[in-house]
């Protein structure tokens, strides 16, 4: 997909990456590339003990879904800056929807620039991440 | 407990190489299909892919300050990531030389009270000339109570 920067308007808000019901099989494919390896996310008897009632997903994991969304958008070359917070876990499961906005649309140092605001919801309507992301239009 | 002292606390540097196969894995663990993670030669990395290094900075001694935060693991955990590139994200083939600090560490109030304690790891990525090329912001959180796991996170 090519944008182009006449195209682009503050409000914008193409349509949204949906991933799942995400499996145990994600989270450790996303542990492997990663080389996060807490077992809290894959290992069944580990998560019990620990007081969850399955392995929850890497934090991690859906931060880069949700940057995935964006960088499908205005290309990975683009980005120059990504910010995540954590709201709620994610869970075997789980269906995410992971989508955002133009916030801002600028011109800064001679680069034409746009601010995103993100988010990655569950299924439950509940938010996984918020997300902010700025990216150069070349 | 954190410790405050640890505000200053810096690593020493250690090596970050930005390899090709590693991006190409970590786009699809991430769902990306783009071919400019997939089929280019020198692919830039992922928005999150510095993620990767944390997990090698482990196994380089001194190069992690994080330790003498001291965060109680069991009321701990991961509240925001952000990385900045000072230009395009580093691509495959980039060695680059990373070097971790311990920017803050400060308490706030909760909105469902209780005291949470932050704390604020700085990555700096250097390339071969010295030129800063990404910084990575890491900020934990330690509750008072155990974090329960289908709340929402008290973080703002």
């Amino acid at each position: 997909m090519t944008m182009n920067w006449d195209d682009i308007r503050e409000g914008a808000e193409p349509a949204p990456l949906v991933v799942g019901p995400v499996t145990r099989t994600d989270f450790v494919r996303y542990q492997g590339a990663s080389g996060d390896m807490n077992p809290i996310h894959h290992d069944e008897t580990f998560a019990r003990a620990a007081g969850y009632e399955a392995p929850l997903a890497v934090g991690m994991f859906q931060a880069g879904v949700l940057a995935t969304w964006a960088t499908s958008w205005l290309g990975p070359a683009n980005v120059r800056r990504t910010k995540v917070r954590w709201r709620e876990q994610v869970w075997p499961g789980d269906v995410l929807t992971c989508v955002g906005k133009v916030a801002r649309r600028y011109e800064e140092n001679g680069e034409r620039k746009v601010d995103l605001e993100l988010v990655c919801t569950r299924q439950t309507g509940g938010v996984a991440v918020q997300g902010w992301m700025t990216f150069v239009v070349p | 407990m954190a410790d405050k002292s640890a505000i200053g606390a810096e690593g020493v540097p250690f090596e970050v190489a930005i390899e090709r196969g590693k991006i190409r894995e970590f786009a699809r663990a991430t769902r990306s299909t783009h071919a400019e993670y997939l089929d280019a030669e020198h692919p830039v990395a992922p928005p999150t892919f510095l993620t990767t290094m944390f997990f090698w900075e482990e196994g380089v001694a001194g190069a992690n300050p994080w330790h003498h935060v001291k965060l109680d693991q069991k009321r701990g955990m991961h509240a925001e990531q952000e990385y900045v590139y000072f230009g395009p994200p580093p691509r495959a083939g980039a060695k680059l030389t990373a070097r971790s600090r311990i920017e803050s560490v400060y308490d706030k109030e909760g909105r469902r009270g209780g005291k949470m304690t932050f704390a604020v790891m700085v990555t700096e990525f250097r390339d071969e000339s010295g030129r800063l090329v990404a910084e990575a912001r890491l900020t934990g959180v330690e509750t008072e109570r155990p974090p329960d796991a289908d709340a929402p996170k008290e973080v703002r």
